[in-house]
């Protein structure tokens, strides 16, 4: 829990930041922001992609290696449902970069 | 050359054909994610080379079964195209006896055969110097996602008569407002996920090829280049393993 509000903290911080900054530039002829907010955006949706997606690809190779570890004659078996695991998490990954590559493309 | 142009370009007539299928075929509309966008053939052109590979090892492999004294039972002893062909038509049957049996295994084995080898083939073409993956557009891969998402359904009718959109009802009938959007988004997502996951795994390892050839041409990029196989072999597997899957669910008889 303390450990999140670490986290929490500097980040909320930051936004507060931007969009107080944001506000005060509004009152005399706004330089555009949005090019910026695009780039954040899409670093935003492939670094939030690739932790969740390096998580949950760790935790089922970790288990896959448990269960050769306990059976080493069944490697055979739990190798390709591992791969079509790994490869179906990977796919959420690849979605985000997705949304990365359009909003790059928008800028 | 640049970045994106192909040894497709050399061939004679390309520009002029390139030309006169953007007048009469291109886009001019914009809307949301289609931006605008530069009309290219060059994946047409690759899926044709790919079309043709493949239709030229199933001729010869024809031909050598025909030729053989026994009627190709024995596999000839040293590594020729038979054998090849063989391996390959050997994996993909193990690869979708999992999910379905063994008749259904061998009814269906011609069209997810087809669809493993044009995707490993078309993957990896991309590996090769000059060459871009037809498999990095969402134009051919919606095609092939189009194609399995269609023919799930007709099989399905096929197998079950109409009873089979009872499916989308769920388990008990009270909860069939509840169930038919939730089935109706799942089977909207099953294209759009098989398409995109291809689309995506090719293109970033394409990107990530390309970035490290222009930094240093000389052996860096050789990880790069055993990670696209390794990738072209996977995302492969998992199209062909998923369409066999959704194949298999719509065509199952033993819950009725």
């Amino acid at each position: 829990m303390r450990r999140i509000t670490q986290v929490l903290a500097p980040l909320a911080t930051f936004f507060i930041a931007v969009l107080s900054s944001a506000a005060a530039f509004a009152s005399d002829a706004a330089p555009d922001v949005t090019k910026g907010y695009l780039g954040i955006g899409a670093a935003l949706a492939i670094g939030l992609a690739a932790l969740g997606g390096g998580l949950g690809q760790g935790r089922a190779a970790a288990s896959a290696l448990d269960g050769i570890a306990r059976n080493p004659q069944a490697s055979g078996k739990i190798f390709m449902p591992m791969i079509v695991g790994l490869a179906l998490i990977e796919s959420l990954v690849i979605y985000g970069l997705l949304v990365a590559f359009t909003l790059t493309g928008k800028i | 050359m640049g970045p994106h142009s192909t040894w497709f370009e050399f061939l004679p007539g390309y520009q002029s054909l390139r030309e006169n299928l953007e007048f009469y075929l291109g886009r001019k509309w914009t809307w949301q994610v289609f931006t605008a966008t530069h009309f290219e053939i060059n994946h047409l052109l690759s899926g044709l080379l790919v079309f043709a590979v493949l239709a030229f090892f199933a001729i010869r492999y024809a031909s050598s079964v025909r030729r053989a004294s026994d009627g190709g039972a024995v596999p000839p002893p040293h590594f020729c195209l038979r054998n090849f062909v063989e391996i390959l038509g050997d994996m993909i049957y193990g690869l979708i006896e999992g999910p379905m049996d063994s008749k259904n295994a061998r009814r269906f084995l011609p069209l997810i055969g087809s669809l493993f080898l044009f995707i490993l083939f078309a993957n990896l073409l991309s590996l090769i110097p000059g060459f871009l993956p037809p498999t990095a557009t969402l134009k051919t891969n919606v095609g092939l996602a189009l194609l399995v998402f269609v023919l799930t359904h007709v099989y399905g009718v096929r197998a079950h008569g109409w009873k089979y959109l009872k499916h989308f009802m769920g388990p008990l009938w009270w909860l069939a407002p509840l169930m038919v959007p939730i089935e109706l988004v799942s089977h909207i997502a099953r294209p759009v996920s098989l398409s995109v996951r291809l689309l995506g795994n090719i293109t970033a390892d394409h990107k990530v090829a390309a970035v490290f050839f222009a930094l240093c041409p000389i052996l860096v990029p050789l990880p790069f280049l055993v990670m696209g196989v390794f990738v072209a072999v996977v995302q492969a597997v998992v199209f062909s393993l998923l369409s066999t899957v959704y194949i298999s669910t719509a065509i199952a008889h033993e819950e009725h």
